[in-house]
């Protein structure tokens, strides 16, 4: 009995502790397979910081990398990625950015508002390499002096939601549609705000089926890189009769996709972050109605060309609808006969007579 | 056996089983098409003093959380709820430290002493379903896990300040931190000061179980359970006990970063030490010293992995692997000397006795 409990208990331990690891690899033949070993310009040296997970999402962070792409191409930089290991705390991501500051890489892009708190503290650290960070809020973590190395690029998700929201609307048969988020936290809560406000700015009788795959903030992992999570959640709105489900999941997502394709004809997943339909398996396609667009790529290109001419930007960047900061997509074309209405939508926030809430209703 | 073998037996095992994960981590790296010899240069590379005050402060943190392990395992009670119980206690200490209603450092050690009693309340749960209701408390730990994190995020969300797009608990007022220790030198990063804990909770841990009757009690039960009962022990008691000492220890593992560093409970919280514990238990074979020596191990190779991750180009997730061998082998190498030990104990209990009755038959 002793015996077989030890052994029960490794075993357990075993796979508790390899849990997080592999299909990493599962990203389906883009571009970005090489990373940064490919690069080899005398542009500026970028080191990227991403958070658990790292590229292969085909959403959040190879947003992030097509911009890194870009810059690899156009500007002739070079780069370093370290992504985090599961169960990290600030020292950890402090050590990441530290180490790549140390290494000479500048700027240093941290690829999630996680690392806010180590960005703030490591960019006075070294007062002569650039540190940014995405979704970041390290502004408010600085205390009263702004540092000059450092600078949020945070995006107005809110406006691009909004616009999926209404072409969410617009296609709806059922008069029903979904949401599926990764973690209830703040950030994925401006995206649900949007949408909800987009969808009852076309008709305030549409039903609106929230699921976020997880309650625990802390827990990415489930809410971001859990696909049978994330086609389970999509199921269930289907069940209830929804026939458009948006998600902001970033893995995740790609089983929202799995589900409205096995759903059939007439069920449409709408796509975040990135383009989605242009990495989706071709069966996939079909049924991805647009993607809500935030540009991560033209921010990192942004940022990385700003750096090397020596105009680096502080304290905070936002890309909004008015900046093409955030948008949607209109590949495979199935949003061509509404796009008329979403641009109106556009307009009306652009030039300031809607206001998009960031926080839902409720 | 003379001492000279007794020592290379002691040190046969420790050293075979870093033998062992050595050559299979090779053979991964090798497989997985990453530099085998930039892995070793790195790993055989002395740290820099900022690093080592990161792994004594990781090694600290975790060696709590293997004691909260250790204390379980040490009467076979698998208490695989040290990441929840790490998780209220936390929580309920960001709470109450950053409500502050004591002044400076009264505030600090009544958010500790909270911390604690809220962690082994919520071990406790499982304890009285084990003796009340016969419920393998290896299920209820890790359904009270997931409930945990599910209960202080909406309380979070409830109660939380927002700071951009981050929600977390009050910030603890300046006066109640407790700050870091600087042993190298000048370096950015510094020893926590509540590290200290750790040692106080190691030597209390040791004292108990060795000097005490709870102590014997608990071994007793560890080693049989129908012996203990038939020596007298109240098994149920012991059960809830235990569960309630671990659990109080499990609820210290946040304290050292959330006075020294953090400052509340938001979403940089460190996920995942209280499995890790339960690895570095097993590893330390539920020893004082050995639980810190496996502490030092795992926080050496999460330390490495980042400039393996910059420098070499490995996968954080093959350093967690590593780890994940590195603790097979141990136990398959402990589990192989003892057996080698055990033989030769025989042979040797068998010469003694077959050595005296020969000559009886020569004479």
């Amino acid at each position: 009995m002793r015996r077989f409990s030890k052994i029960a208990a490794v075993a357990l331990v075993a796979s508790l502790t390899l849990a997080g690891c592999g299909n990493d690899d599962n990203s389906s033949g883009s571009d970005s397979a090489e990373g940064c070993k490919g690069a080899s310009g005398d542009g500026p040296k970028v080191g990227l910081a991403y958070d658990v997970g790292g590229r292969g999402d085909r959403s959040f962070n190879d947003s992030a990398w097509e911009g890194m792409q870009k810059a690899i191409d156009d500007l002739g930089a070079t780069c370093t990625e370290a992504k985090a290991a599961a169960g990290e705390n600030d020292t950890q991501r402090e050590e990441r950015l530290r180490t790549l500051a140390e290494q000479g890489f500048d700027p240093v892009v941290a690829i999630g508002f996680i690392y806010s708190p180590a960005a703030a503290k490591v960019a006075a650290e070294f007062p002569d390499t650039h540190f940014s960070v995405i979704d970041g809020y390290s502004q408010f973590l600085v205390g009263e002096k702004p540092l000059d190395n450092l600078v949020d690029l945070t995006f107005a998700e809110e406006q691009g939601s909004y616009l999926v929201g209404v072409a969410a609307a617009l296609t709806t048969k059922a008069k029903h549609v979904g949401f599926v988020g990764g973690t209830h936290g703040d950030l994925i809560k401006k995206f649900e705000a949007g949408y909800e406000a987009g969808v009852k700015s076309v008709d305030p009788s549409i039903k609106i089926e929230v699921k976020y795959l997880t309650e625990d903030p802390n827990d990415g992992k489930v809410g971001f890189e859990n696909p049978s999570g994330g086609k389970l959640a999509a199921e269930g709105q289907l069940d209830k009769g929804a026939d458009v489900i948006y998600h902001a999941a970033g893995k995740s997502g790609n089983g929202v996709f799995e589900a409205v394709e096995a759903a059939g004809d007439g069920i449409w997943a709408i796509g975040v972050d990135s383009d989605q339909y242009q990495t989706a398996p071709a069966g996939q396609k079909e049924h991805i109605l647009t993607s809500m667009l935030k540009r991560i790529d033209t921010a990192v290109f942004e940022y990385v060309k700003a750096v090397g001419d020596g105009q680096a930007p502080s304290g905070n960047v936002t890309y909004d609808l008015a900046g093409d900061g955030v948008g949607y997509s209109t590949s495979g074309g199935f949003v061509d006969d509404i796009k008329d209405q979403i641009d109106a939508a556009a307009e009306k926030i652009k030039s300031g007579e809607v206001k998009v809430p960031t926080a839902p209703a409720n | 056996m003379n001492p000279a073998k007794r020592i290379g037996l002691a040190v046969a095992a420790p050293v075979l089983a870093f033998a062992i994960a050595g050559i299979f981590a090779s053979a991964l790296l090798a497989v997985t098409g990453n530099d085998v010899a930039g892995f070793w240069d790195t790993m055989l590379t002395w740290p820099e003093n900022r690093q080592l005050v990161n792994i004594l402060n990781q090694t600290g943190i975790l060696y709590l959380s293997g004691l909260a392990a250790a204390i379980g395992f040490r009467m076979n009670l698998f208490n695989i709820g040290v990441e929840g119980q790490y998780r209220i206690g936390t929580f309920v200490a960001a709470v109450v430290a950053g409500e502050a209603w004591l002044p400076g450092k009264a505030n600090t050690l009544l958010a500790i002493v909270l911390a604690m009693v809220a962690g082994a309340l919520w071990a406790g749960i499982a304890g009285l379903l084990r003796v009340t209701r016969g419920v393998s408390e290896v299920i209820s730990t890790i359904m009270l896990n997931s409930i945990a994190g599910l209960l202080v995020g909406y309380l979070v969300a409830k109660v939380g300040v927002t700071t951009g797009v981050s929600t977390g608990t009050k910030t603890i007022p300046e006066e109640s931190w407790v700050g870091g220790i600087q042993i190298f030198g000048d370096t950015p990063t510094e020893l926590y000061g509540l590290v200290l804990l750790a040692i106080v909770a190691g030597v209390a841990f040791h004292v108990m179980l060795n000097n005490t009757t709870f102590g014997f009690n608990l071994r007793a039960t560890g080693r049989s359970e129908s012996a203990a009962v038939a020596a007298g022990v109240d098994v149920k008691r012991m059960v809830v006990t235990s569960m309630l000492l671990s659990g109080a220890v499990a609820g210290l593992i946040g304290m050292p970063v959330l006075f020294g560093q953090a400052h509340n409970y938001g979403t940089s919280f460190q996920l995942g030490i209280g499995f890790a514990g339960i690895a570095v238990a097993l590893l330390g074979r539920n020893h004082p010293v050995g639980i810190a020596l496996g502490a030092l191990v795992f926080s050496f190779l999460a330390e490495q992995g980042n400039v393996l991750n910059i420098l070499v180009g490995v996968s954080p997730d093959i350093v967690a692997v590593t780890q994940g061998i590195i603790l097979l082998a141990v136990v398959i190498a402990y589990e192989f000397v003892r057996r080698y030990r055990l033989r030769l104990e025989q042979s040797s209990v068998a010469e003694q006795v077959a050595g005296p009755a020969t000559e009886e038959a020569k004479a």
